[in-house]
């Protein structure tokens, strides 16, 4: 049983020098068989072994990674949360998604620190102011919160905001869900891990998937670079890497794997104190607790599992910063990395059962899957639990690429990527 | 960023290209013979390969032409550029 993090908790080691915290997670050794393997220990995966083992009471899973735990996406967003999409299927989703991360830190007795800060997206033209109404109405009727706010309305929401009309690309006005916000993107993973180790979870790092066995229509299991590993359910979610481990089983997903580019700048006092996203000249910023600012950038148009990023996509992006936001000209950028975001043709994701029994996919989250993670995580775990799906992942399913069914958000998500 | 020699103009940034996905992936000759199964293979399923994978690119922003690559997507090292309708070196 794990120690209850508190005040009273905290008082106590920090009495005695904090060298008697209990360790977050154990380190075991994988067993020889396993109820469910999770192939990916990132948020989405660590979720789902959190919910499979909390609703579904099937605690004798692996979840196996090949690095250490949130080291690839999880770790590589810009940690930006919101709900507000155009389609139903995907507002069904992402704030079913919302709803948990409003109550998650309590949940996980682990603080994500999850900051309902808005988040506002930009009308650069008339098409834009179009399309962002719609999704307004739309986002209402499907009771996702959201507002229209004109050009002044925005200069006083966030008042650094270039509003000059002699810009490249005015400011016509914007949305706004307050609702959304951010959170601390390591601690969710932390925060599930803890929570799945807790109810006997093994999470099991330093362990890469070399391939996957089946007998002829149902999987047996993983090998492993810590040897082979049984199982009758596999559940996958491995962002970018999931073609890679489809090509092990032998099928063939709708994906493309791209690096994404994010960067933050050197620390600054409090200047920006929301989430801004402008999806005509592609910027959008927020402000760590930390003081940074984090910037995400565009995808490169290629396929590539390098995690870095070409240059000029950055620099793009600076260049719509700078024109926005006039008052970062002298700051200096800290850092910038990529990750592998995996693409579907719909910009939507896939949680799905796949043509080979007891094999499962959650994949394609593409560039804006953190957002999702607490509820990905509980819908997968309905599907692997029941081999059906929820009816909130049924329309997220595999089949639409063949029946036609697809969820398009490309335009709709309110980033151009 | 790398370089990307173009068959037709030689060797220009990467900035002046843009990719066309997965090379090879031939039309279907009987397209209203074709199964649902069969076209969503054609139309979306990728190899997506972490590795040597052929593709498409066209010189957007020079000679706007169409020529295939072989690259390495872990990467980015590009082993060969043919020009479209001849035979994909052996990797």
């Amino acid at each position: 049983m794990k120690n209850k993090y508190s005040i009273f908790s905290l008082i106590k080691n920090a009495l005695s020098g904090h060298e008697n915290w209990q360790r977050a997670w154990r380190d075991p050794e994988p067993k020889k068989e396993y109820d469910a393997i999770i192939i990916g220990g990132g948020g989405h995966g660590l979720a789902t072994a959190y919910y499979l083992a909390k609703k579904h009471k099937v605690t004798n899973i692996a979840v196996v990674e090949k690095g250490w735990i949130g080291g690839g996406n999880t770790g590589r967003n810009t940690t930006i949360i919101r709900s507000n999409y155009l389609w139903d299927a995907s507002a069904g989703l992402y704030d079913h998604a919302l709803k948990i991360w409003e109550g998650l830190s309590q949940e996980l007795n682990y603080n994500v620190m999850f900051s309902q800060r808005g988040v506002m997206n930009l009308a650069h033209n008339l098409q834009d102011v179009r399309d962002l109404k719609r999704r307004t109405h739309a986002n209402r009727l499907n009771g996702v919160d959201a507002i229209w706010l004109s050009t002044e309305e925005v200069k006083k929401f966030c008042p650094i905001i270039n509003t000059s009309p002699n810009i490249r690309y005015p400011v016509l006005g914007g949305t706004l869900q307050k609702r959304a916000g951010t959170a601390r993107h390591d601690a969710v993973a932390w925060g599930y891990a803890r929570g799945a180790d807790a109810m006997g979870v093994d999470i099991i790092q330093n362990c890469e998937v070399k391939g996957i066995k089946r007998n002829g229509n149902q999987v047996e299991g993983v090998e492993t670079t810590k040897g082979f590993i049984k199982s009758k359910k596999i559940g996958v979610v491995a962002a970018g890497h999931s073609s890679v481990i489809a090509n092990m089983a032998g099928i063939r997903l709708p994906l493309e794997s791209k690096p994404l580019q994010a960067l933050v700048s050197e620390p600054v006092k409090p200047i920006i104190d929301t989430v801004v996203m402008s999806n005509a000249v592609h910027a959008y910023v927020s402000q760590s607790d930390k003081g940074e600012l984090v910037i995400g950038a565009g995808t490169d148009s290629y396929v590539s599992y390098t995690q870095k990023g070409s240059h000029n996509i950055v620099e793009e992006t600076l260049r719509a910063i700078l024109e926005l936001y006039p008052i970062f000209s002298r700051m200096k950028m800290l850092r910038q990395w990529g990750g592998i975001v995996d693409i579907c043709p719909d910009a939507s994701p896939i949680i799905s059962k796949t043509q080979i029994k007891g094999l499962y996919f959650n994949c394609g989250w593409g560039t804006g899957g953190f957002k999702a993670t607490p509820g990905s995580g509980d819908l997968f775990a309905h599907t692997i639990a029941n081999d059906e799906p929820h009816q909130l992942n049924a329309a997220f399913n595999l089949n639409r690429f063949v029946s036609g069914d697809l969820v398009d958000e490309h335009g709709a998500a309110a980033v151009a990527h | 960023m790398f370089l990307i020699n173009c068959p037709y103009c030689g060797e220009r940034d990467q900035t002046e290209f843009s990719c066309g996905g997965e090379a090879h992936i031939e039309r279907p000759k009987q397209p209203t013979e074709l199964s649902d199964d069969q076209w969503a293979e054609y139309l979306f399923m990728r190899k997506n390969i972490k590795g040597v994978q052929f593709e498409r690119w066209n010189h957007a922003h020079g000679c706007r032409k169409w020529f295939n690559m072989v690259r390495d997507t872990s990467n980015d090292k590009i082993h060969a550029v043919y020009k479209m309708g001849e035979t994909p070196p052996v990797k």
